[in-house]
């Protein structure tokens, strides 16, 4: 397939297709970070997070149109105004969801899949009743989309730039939050022994809800940004459940580090083979060797050790 | 354009009429003899023991209205709601007043079926307006051909059916396919094409054709390559990758629901912009209504190949667009199934009112030949394999959502769902 082409074409093309391949890690790191801390470090197993990036997403939309009808002359960085919108607007959810929800499930892990699955549904008939049932259409900042080009053959999109930093800032900002804060040392603490995490005098009930508060506020960060790159519609969130699972779990549930390096090895994974096999084909091979890894290393790429 | 006519003539009195009085009881009165209830009985009308009374006529809506496919079923309900209203103002069908009893498919193709058999086998209907993804029709025909039923079906599809019960108002593939690749071809040079698609059966089968068509037709035209991405697939980084290397004329996209907003904002994002036109972007699953979600900043340029856009300047398209503005409001974009949709109560009308009966057997055949010189995108006619004769239509995507309308067929294009030396 490449006989035809010089050598400073395919210079070219793999020099982007390397590009492609770091933007569909940064996403991937986006959807699976919240999840990550939910999952990993509370055990909850989150069937609505696309649900909360979606509300993320819309809350762009709502941005992006008060800032076209009040603020014209701001709205080429509204995008900045509406992460934090979104992060607020999905971590209040996620506290409420928490309160009213999640902590009674606690003992029972099978019994929140299906409250979160039931959760999801029905936050996609509220968006469809708020928001109707056809996608909205996010209008972004001129300079946020087209290309960079770098030279005469490379172009790099620079939404893609824009999710790779917003994908390492938050990434950074997790990173501290977990293991360089009190309350990463608390949620740590808990997910070891929540019993003797409790006896020191560990407020548990406000930590979870903290811990599951931050992890939707993520994903609604992570929708936000991706009205760049996809649809906004009231089942989008859909769209990325099965790739943040499998992110979060081919990593090894309870290690950030390992969700990391599950992103990076399943997107190059896929974007290489997208490149050279059809991308059905590339997506069922990617499936394939996860799902052999897995029955090898039932626990993920990292784990955390832990006392059997 | 045919010198033939019929009866039915689609711009009734304004809704607001009909609204405020009771516009179809006192129309009745004026109507000629041949279309008062009194001049059918309804023991001649209907022998068959269907839904219906000395005045009304019951038939069935049948479409998603929660659920995935919601976003697409919306517009067909409202395009049949307004047709069987303005039909209701002239007087309805044999003198009878149309009701319709609207049942929820819920983008569950099991559920579809069983919906469709409670219409046929309770309610009695008619007939039915409905089913969008042909997933859902595969599941109803079935029920259709089994209790005699009578379906119009509005979406585009892939063609490979023609069913006794079932009359397909939107275009089979051929119809949709091939004069926008002989346009491409010869207005624009295209050489080389590169085929996309969600992976099932519609881009499948689509892209064959396409791909027969450009290699036996279109003469040192050739395709560089073809490929399918999930249903629900958000990143096609590579693909365009791929698509930079191989230089095509012509990326022929047939990508459907919510890729279709992330493959349209990525190339735009990637620098290949439609209204460059290097390559140039051809599109079959692009309609009004996608263009919402997608931007119209993104898509702009793109070329997309239907029967109908709402920008369509005719008389019966002018009329059709108000109307139905007034009804579902200012904001309401109409894509070409939406069109189709409209078409389908107007039809059931013209073959009931031809063969003097509800009777589905005498529907049926009275069916075949119909002519409508008042359908928003001009005139149509029923051809015997159940399918429309129609133009095909090349539009470009414009900023603010709408196409502009570039190219369209001289004459009607047959309707050939089983085309031969394109299997």
């Amino acid at each position: 397939m490449f006989a035809d082409y010089s050598m400073s074409e395919l210079g070219a093309i793999f020099a982007m297709q390397g590009f492609a391949g770091l933007i569909l890690f940064s996403v991937f790191v986006l959807m699976a970070l919240g999840l990550a801390i939910i999952f990993g470090q509370m055990g909850v197993i989150n069937m609505a997070h696309g649900e909360f990036m979606i509300l993320g997403a819309y809350m762009t939309y709502l941005t992006s149109t008060l800032f076209e009808a009040y603020l014209p002359g701001l709205f080429s960085i509204y995008f900045f105004i509406a992460m934090i919108v979104a992060f607020f607007a999905s971590g209040l959810l996620g506290l409420f969801v928490e309160w009213s929800m999640i902590r009674h499930l606690y003992k029972r892990p099978l019994d929140t899949l299906l409250a979160t699955w039931g959760l999801s549904l029905i936050l996609q008939q509220v968006y469809r009743s708020v928001f109707g049932a056809r996608e909205v259409g996010v209008s972004i900042p001129d300079w946020m989309m087209g290309s960079l080009p770098l030279t005469d053959l490379v172009e790099i999109p620079i939404n893609g730039i824009f999710v790779m930093v917003l994908a390492v800032a938050i990434s950074l900002a997790v990173y501290y939050l977990m293991f360089r804060s009190s309350w990463g040392l608390q949620v740590r603490a808990i997910s070891q022994n929540r019993v003797m995490a409790d006896a020191v005098g560990i407020n548990t009930a406000w930590t979870d809800r903290l811990t599951f508060g931050i992890g939707c506020g993520v994903a609604g960060v992570a929708g936000s940004a991706f009205t760049m790159i996809g649809s906004t519609g009231p089942t989008a969130g859909q769209l990325y459940i099965v790739d943040t699972f499998l992110v979060v779990v081919f990593g090894g549930a309870g290690s950030l580090l390992g969700t990391i390096a599950s992103a990076f090895s399943i997107s190059q994974a896929q974007s290489i083979m997208e490149f050279f096999l059809s991308g059905s084909m590339a997506k069922v091979l990617t499936l394939l060797v996860v799902v052999g890894i897995l029955m090898i290393r039932p626990q993920g790429l990292f784990s955390l050790k832990l006392r059997k | 354009m045919s010198d033939k006519k019929i009866p039915a003539k689609m711009a009734g009195p304004s809704r607001r009429a009909f609204m405020a009085g009771t516009a179809a009881m006192t129309a009745s009165l004026f109507l000629p003899k041949g279309l008062r209830a009194a001049d059918f009985p309804t023991a001649e009308v209907n022998t068959t023991g269907l839904a219906v009374t000395d005045d009304t006529v019951t038939i069935g809506i049948l479409h998603s209205v929660t659920g995935t496919m919601a976003i697409s079923e919306t517009g067909s309900v409202q395009a049949e709601k307004l047709a069987i209203d303005q039909i209701n103002a002239q007087g309805g069908i044999l003198g009878r007043k149309i009701e319709y009893i609207q049942e929820d498919g819920a983008s569950d193709w099991p559920t579809f079926a069983e919906k469709a058999r409670k219409l046929l086998v309770n309610d009695k209907v008619a007939s039915v307006m409905g089913c969008w993804t042909s997933a859902s029709r595969k599941a109803v025909l079935p029920v259709f051909e089994q209790h005699n039923g009578f379906l119009y079906y509005p979406t585009f599809y892939e063609g490979l059916e023609q069913s006794p019960n079932v009359i397909y108002t939107g275009q089979e593939a051929t119809q949709q396919i091939i004069a926008g690749l002989d346009w491409v071809s010869e207005t624009k040079g295209a050489k080389t094409f590169y085929l996309l698609g969600s992976d099932y059966i519609w881009p499948r089968t689509s892209n064959k054709i396409a791909r027969k068509h450009i290699e036996n037709f279109l003469e040192g035209s050739k395709v560089v390559g073809e490929e399918y991405y999930p249903l629900g697939h958000t990143q096609f980084n590579s693909v365009i990758n791929k698509i930079r290397l191989r230089k095509p004329d012509v990326i022929y996209a047939i990508v459907v629901g919510g890729s279709n907003v992330a493959f349209y904002k990525q190339l735009k994002a990637a620098g290949i912009d439609p209204t460059g036109e290097s390559p140039l972007v051809l599109t079959i699953s692009v309609t009004e209504d996608e263009i919402r979600g997608i931007g119209g900043e993104n898509i702009e340029g793109t070329y997309a190949c239907m029967k109908y856009f709402q920008s369509l300047q005719n008389d019966n398209n002018l009329e059709f667009v108000k109307a139905f503005k007034e009804m579902w409001g200012e904001d309401i974009v109409i894509g070409d199934v939406t069109q189709a949709a409209y078409l389908g109560p107007w039809l059931w009308k013209a073959a009931v009112e031809k063969a003097g009966s509800f009777d589905i057997n005498k529907v049926r055949e009275a069916q075949i030949g119909v002519e409508l010189d008042s359908a928003p995108e001009g005139y149509v006619k029923v051809h015997e394999n159940h399918h429309l004769w129609s133009k095909t239509r090349v539009g470009r995507a414009q900023a603010d959502g709408q196409y502009e309308v570039v190219f369209e067929t001289a004459e009607l294009v047959e309707p050939d769902p089983f085309p031969e030396g394109y299997q």
